[in-house]
């Protein structure tokens, strides 16, 4: 780990103010909780939940040829990306593995927004930056080199994540009433106090929701206002803690357990997001290649079948006494108050309905391979 | 602040331990339940069994990390609080309460002199 001081958001002295129990994330100063995880997950479930996303990394893409350089580097197709509209994508190495999972926004004609993970920021930023410059990972040379902008644009910006179901409401009671919220996966501008904020149809927590995006000097504003407007809506401050339970069940996986530069989005289950019938993207041949010579691991859902400890990363997997894998998520599921997970786990065992152990301090708890998500309203 | 009553003795790890005749009850303080954040499932010791000092005979799991919990002194699991099984958050709620975790019939009373008393465990927790 590096010794830099981690750092704060635009919102830590809110976060503080608040009481909230502060932990070091991904070189982060971030919230776990406020009061409870497992409140504001209910809160997220049944009312709305606003999360500090500010840590995200924001990365802009912009000039002639920004869609065709995209292509060549992230998974998913940018040409099916209208103007305000954005998708789920993988950036890959030359290997196929994930170096981070992330949402493209295409914000203009040739104009993209990738809203990338916390801890791999500077990494996307400068792999980027390596391949629109070089070029000498023998991708083929495009226009990109000469007339595109790569900016990193994340200590000038902040966010939050709003989620749940009554973010209509709170929509509304915050950018006004005669606004249309965006549809799922769109991306719009709205003018709040004066200033302008980007407000995307997307989350982490498998509820309906927006994430917001703002300058870094408007965030105290914001996210007092969404606190206050929300109130009876209640509204509440929500923490990482809450954040990891929800994705769980949602089955969302987390780059840095679920993901690694040693899985591909093929193995993790995740190959919707994977435009193979493009021409060329990093790790395309990799991933033909995997394909082609059959999967070794498949992540895998589970949910154990007694009440019980939770299960959780790096436990050992099991199947008839064999070991087959290692979980890699694991928490008991606020929602089910039941313990679930992920796991990857070799291919001839990654069957829906198979029967599993999970070894906890040296003794087996049984558990079945399920179908995501694992929590369904 | 985090209540630290002064009628209980502590451990450095974080348990509180009530004198009850030839019997210590033991659970967790305020401060370590507010640190593990909600508890969600407890792993308690086998009745009758033997227990050395700082030997780990119990765990508490909350949705962020599982704690060992420690047997002050030596003694006899006599009594496990099986309501915890049903109700892990009574840690949260009633740390020195219906939070409790354990009955040991103790070895030797002297033993609890090793312990820290109020005043020295707020300074432990207070760096």
């Amino acid at each position: 780990m590096s010794e830099v001081a981690p750092k704060k958001t635009p919102l830590y002295d809110e976060h503080v103010r608040l009481g909230a129990k502060i932990v070091a994330f991904a070189g982060w100063l971030m919230p776990v909780q406020y009061n409870s995880i497992i409140e504001e997950h209910q809160t997220v479930r049944n009312n709305v939940g606003i999360f500090d996303i500010s840590h995200m990394g924001q990365l802009i893409a912009e000039g002639a040829g920004a869609s065709e350089f995209l292509n060549t580097m992230l998974t998913n197709n940018i040409d099916k990306l209208d103007i305000g509209t954005g998708q789920y994508t993988f950036l890959l190495n030359e290997r196929g593995g994930i170096i981070d999972d992330l949402i493209v926004y295409r914000i203009g004609a040739e104009k993209f927004l990738l809203v990338v993970n916390a801890a791999g920021t500077e990494e996307d930023f400068a792999w980027l930056q390596k391949h629109k410059v070089g070029h000498a990972s023998g991708l083929p040379r495009n226009r990109a080199s000469e007339t595109l902008a790569l900016l990193n644009r994340s200590a000038e910006f902040g966010g939050v994540a709003i989620q749940g179901p009554r973010i209509g409401e709170l929509f509304h009671a915050l950018l006004g009433k005669d606004v249309e919220i965006p549809l799922r996966n769109h991306i719009a501008d709205f003018s709040f106090d004066g200033t302008a904020v980007s407000v995307a149809r997307t989350g982490y927590t498998g509820e309906d929701g927006i994430e917001v995006f703002f300058r870094a000097t408007d965030a105290v504003k914001f996210w007092n206002a969404a606190l206050e407007k929300g109130k009876p809506f209640g509204t509440k401050p929500c923490g990482l803690g809450a954040r990891d339970t929800l994705r769980l069940e949602m089955c969302y996986p987390l780059n840095g357990s679920d993901l690694s530069p040693e899985r591909n989005p093929i193995e993790a289950g995740l190959g919707f997001f994977v435009d193979l019938n493009k021409s060329n993207f990093m790790g395309r041949d990799a991933l033909l290649k995997t394909k082609e010579n059959g999967l070794r691991e498949k992540l895998v859902s589970f949910r154990m079948k007694e009440k019980g400890p939770p299960p959780r990363p790096h436990y050992a997997v099991f199947q008839n006494g064999e070991l087959i894998g290692q979980v890699t998520s694991g928490t008991i599921s606020p929602s089910l108050n039941w313990g679930i997970g992920m796991a990857y786990v070799s291919s001839a065992h990654a069957k829906i309905g198979a029967d599993i152990d999970i070894e906890i301090r040296g003794q087996k708890f049984p558990a079945t391979i399920e179908k995501k998500p694992l929590y369904k309203k | 602040m985090t209540n630290v009553p002064d009628d209980l003795l502590y451990t450095e790890t974080h348990e509180w331990i009530k004198h009850e005749g030839e019997n210590i009850r033991v659970g967790i303080t305020d401060h370590a339940q507010s640190e593990l954040t909600d508890v969600v499932y407890v792993e308690l010791p086998k009745m009758d069994r033997q227990a050395n000092a700082k030997e780990a005979i119990a765990v508490v799991e909350s949705v962020k990390a599982a704690t060992d919990i420690y047997a002050p002194v030596k003694g006899i699991v006599v009594e496990v609080n099986k309501a915890l099984e049903a109700d892990p958050g009574l840690i949260n709620r009633e740390p020195y309460g219906q939070g409790w975790i354990f009955v040991l019939k103790i070895d030797n009373a002297d033993d609890l002199k090793q312990l820290k008393d109020a005043e020295a465990y707020r300074k432990q927790i207070v760096v």
